[in-house]
């Protein structure tokens, strides 16, 4: 118990800087905001309170609707991107993972696949 | 070390069967010719129609390999009858959804074969989650689990409403997520293993825990009580129950629950099981805070899937009330409850399922005035179930929460079941008001329809007669709750 306590305190300790520094970046943020709330002088008006672009006054709303199928082939690729990263180091180590590691993966493959077929299949992969 | 021999797949035969058959459920849709409204809808029945032939032969299957507690893929995974009980129960949830889900989405024009797919997903999810004996594989089922959620709460694409749950629901699921998973590092930093039969272990000798083990254990509480929708992790529920789709409700109020539920007890009792002092005020705070807000919050409601939603974070409550009392009883009292739970609200939702009006879904409450003249055996079923919610005897519920109390007096937790018994006295109010309102308010509009659809009827039926049947004939689910609670505690 004592040397599980122990080694508790010690890893603690370690981590009291962070704690210091983490008390003097809360102490100094809220004194700074508070200082320029309450010594700054606020005469809000709408040209003070527009967004700022630059010196011209903003074109128009910044949440415009885009393509959905930008979102579309950006989570295609990071499947198929994810799938290259697992493959480098099932390729890396297949000596040593034996039939068992090789057809963990294509199983994997196959499950992919099916899903690529899928996405084929409907039309995902279409941009007109 | 690498894994090189191939694992013994057999105690994982079910999930790997509803993998596999949701995969060609897929591919089976997805080939289907659709052009047409009609082609959309025969891909959509087909699909949905295998789907529940799918979810049968896997309860089968988890029959089948039930039995002695059998670890596979390295320990990762383990099959014994606590989690063979829960998964018939869930997979019992996902058919009474799908069968109700198919009709209500051809008549709201949302129905496309996807939603069998990825309820077949999310119960794969599920299945996976309660028989997780690792860190790491209880956290894969889980988000297997939620992100087929995420979908489903969004299915109604078209529907402000839908699509608002569904993002709602996926950014404070991601949250809960996260905060699991700051636990599990916390756990694994301290401890040095992810496996549950390790941790168990390690703390059997009545070890001292460290510091950051136990902040560790309390993010993963907190993650796990969003998953279960007990206070203060709630928020969510009432939103999402009310945006979903109707079936999309019905199958988050049961199956997710039940295996949410499952997760929190084979966590707290298996790994931590020996740090239940440790772990206990915060279980029974949750417990009486869930119990305390489900029974006051739901008095004000005016829409019936919001009134449910706060009925079900009640539940959780009294559930929770068995998992804080951390012995065997208690776990016992959790899985009949949680049992009969499954019927009773699977049969309010098919009654809600069933209010139309003019060829639009309706859910307020008072859209129920007058249904005992309209509808006398609709409104005698779900009479039946607000009684049984009430934990009114003879019905099932009544004896469902008796378990779950009598474990807790049982344990010395007296305070415990007198506020739960205060709680059910208020939530009685919400749900005896809906019978008044069946019974003895005047119709204000127009009747609902009347011809209720035949698979609605038939789930009606089978729900009703076991909530009021369970009473005689207890013993089954009792006998199996009870061999499924002695398996979690013999090791």
């Amino acid at each position: 118990m004592n040397a599980g306590m122990l080694i508790d305190n010690v890893l603690l300790g370690e981590y009291f800087p962070i704690l210091v520094f983490l008390g003097i970046a809360i102490a100094l943020s809220v004194f700074l905001i508070a200082a320029s709330i309450i010594i700054g002088r606020q005469k809000p008006d709408p040209e003070k309170l527009s967004a700022y672009e630059c010196g011209f006054p903003p074109f128009d709303d910044a949440r415009t609707k885009f393509d959905i199928r930008f979102y579309l082939v950006a989570i295609l690729f990071i499947i198929f991107d994810l799938e290259v990263a697992f493959l480098f180091p099932w390729a890396v180590s297949l000596g040593s993972i034996g039939l068992f590691g090789f057809w963990s993966m294509i199983v994997f493959l196959g499950v992919l696949t099916i899903g690529f077929i899928y996405e084929w299949k409907k039309g995902a992969l279409e941009w007109e | 070390m690498p894994i090189t021999e191939v694992p013994n797949l057999a105690p994982a035969l079910p999930e790997i069967f509803l993998g596999l058959a949701a995969m060609s459920l897929l591919m089976l849709g997805v080939f289907q010719n659709t052009t047409g409204p009609d082609g959309v809808m025969k891909a959509s029945r087909l699909t949905s129609g295998l789907g529940i032939v799918m979810l049968v032969l896997a309860m089968v299957l988890v029959v089948t390999v039930s039995g002695d507690r059998l670890l596979t893929f390295d320990g990762l995974f383990v099959s014994d009858p606590f989690a063979s009980f829960v998964k018939v129960l869930i997979l019992i949830a996902s058919t009474f959804s799908l069968i109700l889900a198919e009709d209500w989405m051809e008549k709201q024009g949302c129905h496309r074969f996807e939603y069998v797919i990825v309820i077949l997903f999310a119960t794969l999810g599920m299945m996976m989650m309660v028989s997780a004996n690792n860190m790491l594989s209880l956290y894969m089922g889980l988000e297997l689990q939620s992100l087929s959620l995420y979908i489903l709460a969004a299915f109604q694409r078209d529907d402000m409403r839908s699509t608002e749950a569904g993002v709602k629901y996926f950014v404070l699921g991601a949250l809960a997520s996260g905060m699991l998973l700051y636990g599990m590092s916390l756990v694994y930093g301290f401890s040095g293993t992810t496996d549950f039969d390790a941790l168990a272990a390690l703390f059997a000798g009545g070890t001292e825990p460290a510091a950051g083990l136990i902040i560790g254990l309390v993010f993963i509480i907190a993650g796990l009580t969003f998953k279960v929708s007990g206070v203060p992790f709630h928020m969510w529920t009432p939103d999402v129950y009310e945006g979903a789709p109707t079936p999309v409700t019905a199958f988050f109020s049961v199956a997710p629950k039940v295996a949410a539920l499952a997760l929190f007890i084979r966590v707290m009792n298996g790994p931590f099981g020996d740090l239940a002092s440790q772990w206990q005020q915060i279980i029974i705070a949750i417990s009486v805070a869930s119990m305390l807000l489900g029974g006051f919050a739901a008095i004000a409601q005016t829409n019936i899937k919001r009134m449910m939603a706060y009925s079900s974070i009640g539940h959780v409550g009294y559930a929770l009330i068995g998992l804080a009392v951390a012995n065997e009883t208690g776990v016992r009292a959790i899985l009949v409850y949680l049992t009969i739970y499954v019927f009773m609200n699977i049969g309010t939702f098919a009654c809600i399922m069933a209010m139309r009006r003019s060829d639009r879904a309706v859910e307020n409450i008072g859209d129920l005035a007058g249904l005992a003249k309209t509808h006398p055996a609709m409104a005698a079923a779900m009479a039946v179930f607000m009684f049984s919610m009430a934990g009114i005897p003879p019905l099932a519920g009544f004896i469902g929460k008796l378990y779950i109390f009598l474990a807790a007096v049982e344990a010395g937790f007296m305070m415990l079941a007198i506020i739960g018994v205060l709680a059910s006295v208020v939530s009685a109010y919400y749900y005896l008001r809906i019978i008044k309102i069946m019974y003895f308010d005047k119709p204000v509009t127009t009747p609902l329809e009347t011809p209720i659809p035949k698979r609605i009827v038939g789930v009606l039926v089978i729900t009703s007669i076991f909530v009021l049947a369970f009473v005689v004939f207890p013993n089954p689910v009792i006998n199996a709750a009870g061999v499924a609670a002695s398996a979690l505690f013999s090791g």
